[in-house]
């Protein structure tokens, strides 16, 4: 198969994926029993029930609430909020994407630091002590949940010394951002430099490093310009798909934090029932994975020459 | 009758073949101290999860406001929580609840996603489309969020069905003893098979061109047998591994649903919800923070250190191919 229809097989897959997964949460969030006007405190009046249903389409058959929400999908829409009546879905998103992806980047550039240099360190320095250690770092990092790390940050650094303030949002040049990137970014620097080192490693005991080695090159010069760059290429890959996990993974730091992003936002509408939100979180979400996982597929090649051939 | 013969040796030599090597592997492993000490660590814990609650003499839900907030004692080595029930209790109590959702969640996965591997690696062609078309989409889903949103649907369903009568009704008051928790085993089952799935597809794939499953074929064997005596067990290292570095990934999404509060039910504790109700307290009491969330961190820091030395444990055998 040639390259560019490789690309446009790749592009048009999306569609059938997406679908896929909008089908199944549609009816899966339909399907659950009880409506979003009946877990308030006061019971609503069956007139003002029916007349909310009525507005909100939800006596259509299901079938015709299915297409046209997809209709409105499409057009960029995803409909009105159940519990706040003044914003619509499309404005909550609009509001909270971009500070869980500021967020999200400013972890993914920390993971990318410390996740690189961690697993150079282990591969380089292999079986020694600072690979023990650094490979111990990266299992703790991967067995030590975001909310954790995220408590004891606040609760070290916020509440007990008083550096850092103890949650809020201020954009990415405020210092608030520290401690929820930190905590965020913590998983994804021990999956990157376990990944770094595996990867490294291979490539260091290679033919090419050997002469390069031989030809007297120095060591640093060695493993920086003609090692890492080659060993960095299936992180890369990895660098994708963690990055799609910060941002759908980044609710608990969110909700520690007291960042107004969007996984805050989920985890207050799956328990208010607020179909539309639940609904078009996941389909976004699905999307930003979809998407990585095929910028990261079209990527390789470009940056690995043997793979396109 | 001769051919079934000659299929049942070349079995039988096969198997021995695997127990040996089997046998090597754990040699290996047990040279590896962090994954023994993590054998060991998970043994106690299992040990605590069962028979923990009969010894405690405290009740993980009983309220007792005469004790709230004492810091840890002789008498409440981990001290109380905000409601005065004893920590030390509710850790055991939760230890029951991880590590059932670390071991059934396993299961599903098990059960879902061998099954599909084999079909769609040793048959191919239509069969291996349609569900490899599957593990793409799945791929592609947010995992917490469907998990959250599969345990909504499910818990819905079992709320109704405690209304009715029969097997729905026998499952949602086993699911009410449990803590809730029979929608995060199947939602996380539905979405974590990708992995195990795509493991047995890749090694069926390969294996069935190999000489073993040609000779046995040739004695006669049908592909049910060819599948469960040679292929499968060739394919068993790999997905042993997978499933031992998958429990703590099971785990840490029940402590993170349960720590968001939609996960298992009160007064059922779990480490998660524990650390959850720690948090805002956590500057007057910082231990009610730290003994559950050290606990948690051990525990996946055990399976995790012992999924990594099988894994170099098997490796070599892999590497043979």
């Amino acid at each position: 198969m040639n390259r560019s229809a490789y690309v446009i097989r790749r592009v048009l897959l999306i569609f059938p994926t997406m679908l896929a997964i909008y089908t199944i949460t549609f009816f899966l969030v339909h399907a659950t029993p009880g409506s979003p006007w009946s877990n308030q405190d006061k019971p609503l009046p069956k007139a003002v029930v029916d007349k909310l249903n009525e507005a909100y389409g939800l006596n259509d058959p299901l079938w015709q609430q299915y297409i046209n929400y997809l209709k409105n999908v499409l057009q960029g829409d995803f409909g009105p909020s159940f519990t706040s009546r003044s914003r619509t879905v499309t404005d909550i998103i609009s509001d909270t994407l971009p500070v869980s992806i500021q967020l999200g980047l400013v972890s993914m550039v920390i993971a990318m630091i410390v996740g690189v240099t961690l697993g150079t360190i282990g591969a380089v320095r292999h079986n020694t002590w600072a690979d023990y250690l650094s490979s111990f770092a990266a299992i703790v990092g991967i067995s030590t949940p975001s909310y954790v790390i995220a408590s004891l940050l606040v609760l070290f650094f916020a509440s007990y010394l008083g550096w850092l303030p103890t949650n809020g949002w201020d954009g990415v040049f405020s210092v608030k951002i520290i401690i929820p990137a930190i905590a965020l970014a913590f998983y994804p620097s021990a999956i990157l430099a376990r990944y770094t080192r595996s990867s490294l490693l291979d490539v260091l005991s290679s033919d090419y490093v050997r002469t390069a080695r031989a030809k007297g090159q120095r060591e640093r010069i060695v493993v920086v310009r003609h090692a890492l760059r080659n060993a960095l290429l299936p992180v890369v890959t990895v660098g994708g798909v963690v990055f799609a996990d910060i941002i759908t993974g980044s609710f608990f730091v969110e909700t520690i934090c007291g960042v107004p992003g969007l996984g805050r936002y989920f985890v207050s509408s799956i328990s208010s029932r607020d179909y539309p939100v639940v609904l078009g979180t996941v389909l976004l979400f699905g999307f930003i994975i979809t998407l990585m996982n095929l910028i990261v597929d079209l990527i390789y090649p470009l940056l690995d020459p043997r793979m396109s051939r | 009758m001769a051919a079934v013969t000659v299929a049942q040796t070349a079995d039988r030599t096969h198997v021995r073949e695997i127990e040996g090597l089997w046998k090597q592997a754990f040699r290996r492993l047990r040279k590896n101290k962090l994954a023994v000490i993590s054998m060991w660590f998970i043994l106690f814990l299992m040990l605590v999860a069962i028979f923990g609650p009969y010894l405690s003499p405290y009740s993980y839900s009983k309220q007792d406001y005469g004790l709230v907030t004492k810091p840890p004692s002789w008498a409440h080595p981990f001290g109380t929580d905000q409601l005065g029930r004893d920590i030390l209790t509710r850790l055991v109590f939760g230890a029951r609840v991880s590590l059932t959702v670390g071991f059934v969640v396993q299961l599903v996965i098990l059960v879902i996603g061998v099954p599909l591997g084999a079909i769609a690696g040793y048959f191919g062609g239509a069969w291996d489309m349609i569900i490899m078309r599957v593990v793409d989409v799945l791929y592609a889903l947010p995992n917490l969020l469907f998990v959250v949103v599969i345990m909504t649907f499910l818990r819905g369903q079992l709320a109704l069905g405690q209304e009715q009568t029969g097997f729905l009704a026998a499952l949602a008051r086993f699911d009410a003893q449990t803590g809730g928790l029979i929608g995060v085993y199947i939602g996380l089952g539905l979405i974590g098979w990708l992995t195990v799935a795509r493991i047995v597809r890749a090694g069926s794939m390969s294996l069935k061109e190999r000489e073993f499953v040609e000779a046995a074929r040739s004695a006669g064997a049908e592909d049910r047998r060819i599948l469960l005596k040679h292929v499968l067990p060739n394919t068993l290292a790999p997905v042993v591994v997978a499933s031992t570095l998958g429990i703590p990934g099971a785990i840490l999404y029940e402590a993170g649903i349960s720590f968001l509060g939609l996960g298992v039910i009160p007064p059922m504790p779990s480490w998660g919800l524990m650390i959850a109700e720690a948090i805002p307290n956590m500057r007057a009491y910082p231990y009610m923070l730290v003994f559950p969330a050290v606990t948690l961190s051990l525990t996946v820091l055990a399976f995790n250190f012992l999924g990594d030395g099988l894994r170099d444990a098997v490796d070599p055998w892999m590497k043979r191919g």
